[in-house]
């Protein structure tokens, strides 16, 4: 008995560990085995117009997936990434333009990206105000934006599509650095501060430490209401400049379409990447490969002719999976 | 249970350890945090599987592979952690997984709440079956989980700490249940860090020390002194001469006044507390389970708006409104409840220690992680927390050294004033003395603690003076030396507004 059960014991602390080596890097995993399945079997897939169209999808769904990390790491959600994405993106063109835009097309250009930004956060100090100060639940507080941003967007373009010709706003969407997309570099530049955020400065801890035990947390003087509003404020500024380069890329707004969905890319792309949804972890590059993963995902499913819906179908299995790994990860 | 042995990940939990229980015998089980008593239990109960041992009950090998099947076996157990649903009804709490059934195979609800009810007598607690569980104290709460451990009639009931959140009154119907239990001939395990209760109830008693059991004694052969001598590990010569506990009260020398209350109420259960703290003394504060000691602890921390009174403070009369200004006038508070109120689980034990000195520790919002290494190294060492590494979890700890942790928590920020909240509780033997000689260090030193304390010796040793609560008022003050027990608690039980003009300072 004695002597069979030690062997008992390391089998089982070896099934452990590669489990949890499994958590620890099953996205990358999962990412290899995506780019193996389509390397062998989509059409054209090693060719740099493939990568450029990859890079320039993504990059929204990363810059997004990002802020929402930062905000499910203090036990939220935010549901209004989307409809944040219209509005800002819808006023951008009228700003650019307007009659004083086409006047001064720098300033205009200058203002058509700031002021968006800013009705962005304005959104996001919303969100934040109602989860902290009137503490409503996040899911419903920002659902009132989900719903009504996008209305407000469709008001404001009068539910039409606004087309323009902008090469300096268009830069966005299109421009090119060292030969890749701009919004791709933007991306990876947005990732790097949030993770220098979070590893390094107070706020990052003060924001996990939120996450990881709220009463501790002010009780131990983290200023609780502050940091949740700016993680809502930084999610929709973030959100909004993602609307712009959706706007960039197609150098038209449709407030109906800019976002739609991205919320749940975005909480896809987090929980992929290893966010918990009861919060205190922030794994901001796991954010990234977890959007990079959902794009590849509805990449093969397109470049090899299958329809949207069944995308959505596979997304959820993704999502499932990630959870899926993380309970393993808990134990 | 024989030789039992149990390791997680390459640690040893277990190893060698037993555990004889006889028929209708109350049978308590002692050690300190990390002793191996709760792995042994999981054994016991099905939740872990044990890596070598054997377990024999009621005459035949054991070998169940989960809490449902050790309950079928006739064990069931009260965990330290309350498990029950807050939100649903008492009855569905007692009955869950056990329910009656009707003919049709649906729940009988009129045999299931009259059984409730019937079983809830019996333990003399008299609540509405019908009401969510939630909207009672955590000590009925406690007792419904005993009720319904106790209703499922095993042959072995295992109870986890279940005294540590209960009052006198209601340990009290928890003794008289336990000794019910007993002239029914079902054996209860009883684990618990108040060694008195041993005493009371039960029959005989088993030491655990690193993994392993040291002794088994009947409870008439052993006093307590030697039972924290067998824990420990030590001489019973050596902790006699130490004393009971390492505060040393009415030894201290009172600097100036740190702080002042006057009056002060809050909206929360606190009416009127007159308090004032000096550098260098330990107040206590005394007073049973709902007298208002964590609500004044709250209002002088700044966690509780003042409805009235005035809270003044050494050099600076502006009282604070957030706990985050407390801490920066130097005010530390150390809450009772470790897990909801204190720890942060999953971030390190670095990163819970130096939570709240973080402001001090950051420039322009980028925190000096050289700085804080160090820190946190200097207090490992010097408060003996005992840890792999300073990046791991802080629930990975045992109690003992969580506590230890938060309690550097406070340190760290160099406080004025520091307020302990049954800073002891839940944590074993070694650790007391430990975070107690801590604490006497620190008042040496000059800060000026207020100890909130369940236990009338840490009190009545402890402090320099006591404040008594009642009903959310201070009713009186006493000085130490000259406090004894039985007048802290005579103070703490005389009927409320009996002698106000005498007791308050």
């Amino acid at each position: 008995m004695s002597v069979a059960s030690p062997a008992v014991g390391k089998d089982s602390s070896k099934g452990v560990a590669w489990r949890s080596l499994l958590g620890r890097y099953g996205t990358l995993v999962a990412l290899a085995v995506l780019l193996l399945v389509n390397i062998l079997i989509t059409p054209n897939f090693l060719q740099w117009q493939t990568l450029f169209v990859n890079i320039s999808q993504v990059a929204t769904i990363a810059i997004v997936a990002v802020g929402m990390t930062l905000v499910i790491a203090t036990g939220g959600i935010d549901l209004s990434v989307g409809a944040v994405m219209a509005l800002a993106g819808a006023l951008a063109p009228l700003i650019f333009g307007s009659a004083f835009g086409l006047a001064n097309p720098v300033i205009g250009l200058m203002l058509a990206i700031a002021l968006p930004l800013v009705a962005a956060m304005a959104c996001g100090l919303f969100n934040g105000i109602m989860i902290s100060v009137l503490r409503v639940q996040p899911i419903i507080a920002t659902l009132i934006l989900f719903i009504s941003g996008r209305g407000i967007a469709q008001v404001l373009t009068n539910g039409n599509l606004q087309t323009f010709s902008n090469p300096a706003f268009s830069y966005l969407g299109t421009g090119r650095v060292f030969g890749l997309p701009f919004q791709g570099w933007l991306a990876v530049a947005i990732a790097a501060v949030a993770f220098w955020l979070v590893t390094r400065t107070i706020h990052g801890r003060h924001l996990l430490a939120v996450g990881g035990n709220e009463r501790a947390a002010e009780l131990s003087g983290v200023p609780v209401r502050r940091v949740k509003i700016s993680v809502y404020i930084i999610c929709a500024f973030l959100s909004g400049i993602a609307g712009l380069v959706v706007v960039a890329i197609n150098s038209a707004s449709d407030a109906a379409r800019n976002g739609n969905l991205m919320e749940l890319d975005a909480i896809a792309a987090a929980v992929v990447g290893g966010a918990l949804l009861q919060g205190g972890r922030a794994p901001v590059f796991g954010a990234l490969l977890g959007a990079v993963i959902i794009q590849l995902v509805k990449y093969t499913l397109l470049a090899n002719g299958i329809e949207d819906e069944v995308a959505l179908i596979a997304k959820a299995g993704i999502i499932v999976a990630a959870v899926a790994l993380q309970q393993g990860r808990r134990e | 249970m024989r030789g039992i042995a149990k390791s997680f990940a390459g640690a040893v939990a277990l190893d060698g350890a037993s555990l004889t229980v006889g028929p209708g015998e109350v049978h308590g089980l002692i050690g300190q945090n990390g002793a191996g008593k709760s792995t042994l239990i999981k054994i016991l109960t099905g939740v872990y599987m044990r890596d070598a041992g054997e377990v024999n009950f009621a005459g035949r090998p054991l070998r169940v592979a989960s809490p449902r099947e050790a309950q079928a076996a006739g064990i069931s157990t009260i965990y330290q952690e309350l498990t029950l649903v807050p939100l649903r009804s008492v009855t569905e709490n007692v009955i869950l997984g056990y329910e009656p059934r009707t003919r049709l195979g649906l729940i009988n609800w009129r045999a299931a709440h009259a059984k409730t009810r019937r079983i809830l007598t019996d333990f003399g607690i008299d609540v509405d079956v019908h009401a969510p569980l939630g909207e009672y104290s955590t000590a009925i709460q406690q007792l419904v989980a005993i009720a319904r451990a106790v209703s499922l009639e095993a042959q072995l009931v295992i109870m986890d700490e279940p005294t540590s959140s209960l009052d006198e009154r209601e340990v009290a119907v928890l003794f008289s249940v336990v000794n019910r239990l007993r002239a029914a001939g079902t054996s209860v395990l009883y684990v618990s860090h108040f060694l008195d209760e041993l005493f009371t109830v039960c029959d005989r008693v088993t030491i655990m020390r690193d993994g392993a059991t040291i002794a088994d004694h009947a409870i008439g052969d052993t006093d307590k002194t030697s039972l924290i001598a067998e824990m420990l590990g030590r001489d019973v010569s050596e902790i006699q001469a130490a004393g009971m506990t390492e505060l040393g009260g009415g030894s201290n020398t009172a600097g100036e006044l740190v702080f002042e209350a006057k009056g002060v109420a809050t909206n929360r259960r606190l009416r009127s507390l007159d308090l004032a703290v000096c550098s260098g003394e330990i107040v206590g504060l005394g007073g049973l389970l709902g007298s208002g000691r964590t609500e004044a602890a709250r209002a002088i921390f700044g966690a509780d708006s003042l409805s009235a009174g005035t809270l003044e403070f050494a050099g600076n009369s502006a009282p604070p409104t957030t706990p985050a200004a407390a801490i920066a006038s130097g005010i530390g508070f150390l809450t009772e409840d470790r897990k909801a109120e204190g720890i942060i689980p999953d971030m390190s034990v670095r990163e819970n220690l130096t939570l709240a000195l973080l402001p001090a520790l950051t420039r322009h919002g980028r925190i000096d992680r050289a700085r804080e290494r160090e820190l946190v190294e200097q207090f490992i060492k010097s408060l003996g927390i005992k840890l792999n590494d300073m990046d791991q979890p802080i629930r990975e700890l045992s109690g003992g050294n969580q506590q230890k942790v938060l309690l550097a928590r406070w340190l760290a920020i160099h406080p004025k004033l520091l307020i302990l909240d049954e800073p002891t509780r839940g944590v074993d033997v070694g650790a007391k003395f430990e975070i107690q000689a801590i604490i006497r260090e620190h008042v040496e030193e000059g800060v000026g603690v207020l100890l909130i304390s369940s236990e009338f010796e840490e009190l009545v040793e402890g402090a320099d003076h006591i404040v008594v609560m009642q009903d959310g008022v201070s009713v009186s003050r006493m000085s130490n030396p000259g406090i004894t027990e039985e007048a802290l608690i005579s103070a703490i039980a005389r009927a409320p507004g009996a002698d106000v003009q005498q007791g308050v300072s």
